[in-house]
């Protein structure tokens, strides 16, 4: 009977022992922690996207109790997440619209003109280094998929023409995309902007006639068809401003191009 | 103890690699070795955390099991000490310095089941080192466990931006390339 006494008698007292150190350690070394950041923790989405700009989500959990974040940092979360958050905090929450990103490029395989042909690593930053890449137009998009590999949430897609396609449903406009592109192609926009042009070219028109016929010329007929006075022309490339747009069409129908889409009606 | 220190280092860390020679610690070796950032993290975890415990198992095996007369209790024993310890340091550390919390603090529940730190507490009672000994076993496994985590991270950072074949891509790969830097580090066993 002696050894078993011994063992379970060694092995009893070195576990009450640990269990004791923990016991008096979990209180000497309690760190208080607000019980609020871990249920706001809880109603974000936790994907640790970083669109909020920090670190993680229970980094921006910890920020939005401390107050240095609003209620709705949670960008990729969207309003019902913004709801759940002031619901914890006891505050409402401001509405704020929805957003998506949107590929601010035509140039598919077809319409847009190459320099040459890359065949190095399968990565848009990789293909910048190589002569600025393959396409024509230094401003058009590479094709090669960077922000689809990136997107924390799955809602990008390589089309067969060579440009991403975005999911609306999925697309929670946490800004990824926008930041990996090395041409910024993407941008993220209120999802009831009705126009857009599509297109990112600061070139002159002649210019991008030549190598793309999805690209905007910078001729002003959107400009000039416009009753809202909702476009600009910022140094030949055709920008709509989504708080006057009232998506009327008239800027569709004179484009001479067909880069000027509506983003709502037409599947993009 | 025949073999000078020197060697005795060297063996520790690259003859020996408790990674890729011994295949001690395989998990976090593929796990966190994605970006050199956690591996680094991990690695620093480690070399901490590991000294602890070869150490206060050590000092147990001789102090307790030792005297009693319960070597055959070692396994449970040593697990208990890891698992009470990794916990312990977890707490002193969140307490003492927030801003090494945040940087080891993920990695530190990892290593309660990691099982490096486990075979080096064992090694050091079956090669029946010294106090001394057992420090700078320690602090050697470790440092050569950072040295392949290092390398693995740096060479799979790179394979992250190659075109790699479909059906190697991940896993296989990370298996393939660990059993070349193995191979790699076979060739210096001669050196002892």
């Amino acid at each position: 009977m002696g050894p078993i006494v011994i063992a379970i008698g060694a092995m009893g007292a070195l576990g009450l022992a640990l269990s004791v150190i923990l016991g008096v350690a979990s209180k000497v070394f309690y760190v208080y922690v607000d019980p609020r950041i871990t249920q706001v923790a809880d109603v974000l989405p936790g994907a640790n996207c970083g669109g909020c700009g920090y670190a993680g989500c229970s980094d921006c959990a910890a920020a939005i109790v401390e107050g240095k974040a609003p209620v709705n940092a949670c960008k990729a979360g969207g309003a019902s997440v913004a709801e759940a958050v002031a619901g914890v905090l006891g505050v409402s929450a401001a509405a704020a619209e929805r957003e998506v990103a949107r590929i601010f490029c035509r140039g598919d395989n077809v319409k847009a003109e190459r320099k040459f042909k890359y065949m190095g690593i399968n990565d848009c930053r990789a293909a910048m280094l190589v002569s600025c890449g393959d396409k024509s137009c230094s401003y058009g998009c590479l094709g090669l998929g960077t922000c689809v590999a990136n997107c924390p949430f799955g809602a990008l897609s390589m089309g067969e023409d060579g440009l991403p396609k975005v999911d609306d449903e999925k697309c929670t406009a946490c800004g990824t995309c926008v930041k990996v592109c090395p041409r910024h192609i993407p941008k993220v926009v209120p999802v009831s902007q009705k126009a857009a042009s599509l297109c990112s070219s600061h070139d002159v028109g002649k210019l991008v006639k030549e190598i793309c016929e999805a690209g905007c010329l910078g001729c002003g007929l959107c400009k000039k068809a416009c009753p809202e006075k909702a476009i600009e022309i910022v140094k030949f490339l055709s920008v709509v401003d989504a708080k006057k747009c009232t998506g009327c069409g008239a800027c569709f129908e004179k484009c001479p191009t067909g880069i000027i889409q509506s983003l709502v009606f037409t599947v993009v | 103890m025949e073999q000078s220190w020197f060697m005795f280092i060297l063996s520790a860390i690259i003859i020996n690699n408790i990674l890729l020679i011994r295949f001690l610690g395989n998990c976090p070796f593929l796990g966190v070795t994605t970006a050199m950032d956690s591996a680094l993290g991990m690695s620093a975890a480690c070399i901490f955390v590991n000294v602890l415990s070869g150490v206060l198992c050590w000092i147990f095996q001789k102090a307790v099991l030792d005297t009693l007369g319960l070597e055959y209790l070692q396994t449970l024993a040593f697990i208990l000490i890891i698992a009470g310890l990794v916990q312990f340091v977890e707490m002193v550390v969140q307490k003492v310095s927030p801003a090494l919390y945040r940087a080891l603090g993920i990695y530190l529940p990892l290593i309660t089941t990691n099982c490096m730190i486990f075979g080096v507490a064992v090694l050091n009672i079956r090669e029946d080192y010294d106090f001394m000994h057992t420090v700078v076993y320690s602090i050697a496994t470790a440092l050569g466990f950072s040295l392949a985590m290092v390398i693995m991270a740096g060479i799979r950072e790179r394979m992250a931006i190659a075109n790699i074949p479909k059906l190697l891509d991940g896993v296989p790969l990370g298996l393939i390339t660990a059993g070349m830097i193995g191979l790699t580090f076979y060739g210096l066993a001669g050196i002892s």
